[in-house]
């Protein structure tokens, strides 16, 4: 699903990120999740009942945010600061353990 | 081996007042805090150097307190997660998926609030988020709500009313929660509070600004309810005036005020109390910061909900205390150079009683019904929670082990408080819900890092 942000249109950002494969612009500073908000106003993530989330508390209490980064699963969007060439996958259904878990 | 004479847990302006103060006093410190800078969410990146002047004069105030950090004496570690505290005192932290043990003479505890959960029909649908958390966004990533409604009530959203007005980004509307009859019973703590009259002024200043933009405003709004649009917009749906009101928005921010974070304190054996008029659990505290464990003191918000000017007044309160107690000044001297912290604290606490009371969060947020949804982790809904009080759940433990809730990724953060206001409206007020280590989810990996057993 695309959905245009919640926010204010930001000039576009210096480092180049990906979501899903398809392109995903934002500034140096920027946590995951905000940059994730500045882009889309879709889900981030869903549940194990399918319902969708996207970040919420912004402050690393509610684990609303979770996406895979880099392969690793379960990472908290808004406590991860973006990095250039960082790939970011949407979380779909119940939470899974990554290679780095087990 | 020890890292330090004190570790501090959390950077804000408890922890920041009183890293200072025991740095200048001869105190190695080492401070842990989760995010990748210091000032607490409060300061939230103020020392970054981009100018928001929209975010006003006291944000920027917070600036001198994070440039004194840069002490000799002081260590930071950012992005430090800490996910155990033993007496001792011992803290396990995890950085970057590596753990670490440190330990030193004495902790001081500054992790600060959270927002309270604030759960209604849809409260977990995108577009509806915590006031507070797009003022996070505002300070880190200079990002502007568009077009939002803020709803709930508590002086914060007025704060964030009037930065979103001076940004360019005014809300669409203000829906308040709060009666004519709550303002009626807060008046009689209004005399003490106007010991607090620039902080009252600045409140008037601010309304003045909402009102002066036109922003539409609802007051006694009661009955909230989100659903999502064709448009993936949210329909926000509420009663006030006797009516039932809707609003279509991209993004829908609430606020019902704040309480404290208390996995931490909660985890390390400390006793808690209810704070009724605040609504929440709070660690027992002494005038000093002490706790009932030796060598752990708490500070700032996570002591009980007083805000910025009265969590850096008991952080430098707790730091005298230390420095006493580590033999670095005399208790005459401690007493001498409390004068001011502690009239700072008394003028700062002043405010409160007015506040809570003005403000407080309404029943349908503190112990909802039907199919709300109460642990957005696990999604287990009101009546769940109510099912298995009925069916003889008559403490937090026992919900949880009925229900799951609390069992998710957050180990309660957002749910803990509703479930307490859940069991008190059934007849069974409970005790604090127990918190465990890991107080935050770490993986087996960061687990095996340790080079010695924990558990």
């Amino acid at each position: 699903m695309t959905r245009v942000s919640r926010f204010q249109p930001r000039p576009e950002g210096a480092l180049h990120l990906t979501l899903d494969g398809a392109p995903l612009r934002a500034h140096p500073g920027d946590s995951l999740a905000a940059a994730l908000l500045a882009h889309s106003g879709a889900a981030s993530r869903t549940t194990g009942r399918n319902t969708p989330r996207t970040a919420f508390c912004m402050m690393g209490v509610c684990f609303d945010c979770l996406v895979e980064v880099d392969g690793q699963p379960n990472v908290q969007a808004c406590m991860t600061e973006v990095r250039d060439g960082m790939a970011v996958r949407r979380q779909m259904g119940l939470r899974k353990l990554g290679a780095a878990d087990v | 081996m020890s890292d330090a004479d004190l570790i501090i847990i959390g950077a804000g302006p408890a922890g920041m007042a009183a890293a200072v103060t025991a740095a200048q006093g001869g105190l190695r410190v080492l401070m842990l805090d989760e995010q990748p800078r210091a000032g607490g969410q409060i300061y939230r990146n103020v020392g970054n150097g981009k100018a928001r002047a929209w975010l006003g004069k006291d944000y920027a105030a917070g600036k001198v307190l994070v440039t004194v950090l840069d002490h000799p004496n002081i260590r930071i570690e950012f992005g430090a997660m800490v996910w155990r505290v033993e007496t001792g005192p011992r803290v396990i932290w995890s950085q970057g998926g590596i753990s670490h043990i440190s330990t030193a003479a004495h902790l001081l505890l500054a992790g600060g609030a959270q927002e309270r959960p604030m759960p209604f029909a849809g409260w977990t649908l995108p577009g509806v988020m915590p006031a507070g958390a797009a003022q996070i966004l505002m300070k880190t990533a200079g990002l502007l709500p568009r077009d939002a409604v803020l709803a709930g009530s508590g002086p914060l959203l007025y704060l964030i009313a009037a930065q979103m007005i001076d940004a360019d980004a005014p809300p669409k509307a203000l829906v308040e929660t709060q009666t004519r009859a709550m303002l009626l019973r807060a008046l009689p703590h209004l005399p003490r509070a106007l010991m607090a009259l620039p902080v009252l002024v600045k409140g008037l200043g601010l309304l003045q600004k909402i009102s002066a933009a036109g922003v539409q405003r609802y007051t006694g709004a009661a009955a909230f309810l989100a659903a999502q649009t064709d448009s993936g917009d949210i329909a926000f749906s509420f009663t006030a005036g006797g009516r039932r009101q809707q609003l279509e928005t991209p993004l829908l921010l609430t606020h019902q005020g704040v309480i404290p974070a208390t996995h931490i304190s909660r985890a390390a054996g400390i006793g808690h109390r209810w704070n009724d008029r605040q609504q929440a659990f709070e660690p027992i505290t002494g005038p000093w910061g002490r706790t009932d464990k030796a060598q752990i003191h708490i500070a700032g918000d996570g002591a009980g909900i007083g805000g910025a000017d009265a969590a850096q007044a008991t952080g430098t309160l707790a730091a005298l205390d230390i420095l006493h107690l580590s033999g670095r000044i005399s208790e005459d001297n401690r007493d001498q150079r409390s004068t001011a912290p502690r009239a700072a604290l008394t003028r700062a606490r002043a405010l409160r009683p007015f506040l809570d009371t003005a403000y407080a969060p309404l029943p349908e947020f503190l112990a909802p019904t039907g199919d709300t949804i109460i642990c957005r982790c696990e999604e287990i809904t009101a009546a769940d929670i109510r099912q298995s009080v009925d069916e003889g759940a008559n403490g937090p433990r026992q919900v949880k082990t009925a229900t799951r809730a609390g069992m998710g990724p957050c180990q309660g953060r957002m749910c803990e408080v509703t479930t307490r206001g859940i069991l008190a409206a059934c007849g069974a007020p409970p005790g604090p819900a127990r918190a465990r280590s890991p107080i935050k989810p770490i993986t087996l990996g960061e687990l095996a890092t340790l080079q010695e057993p924990v558990l």
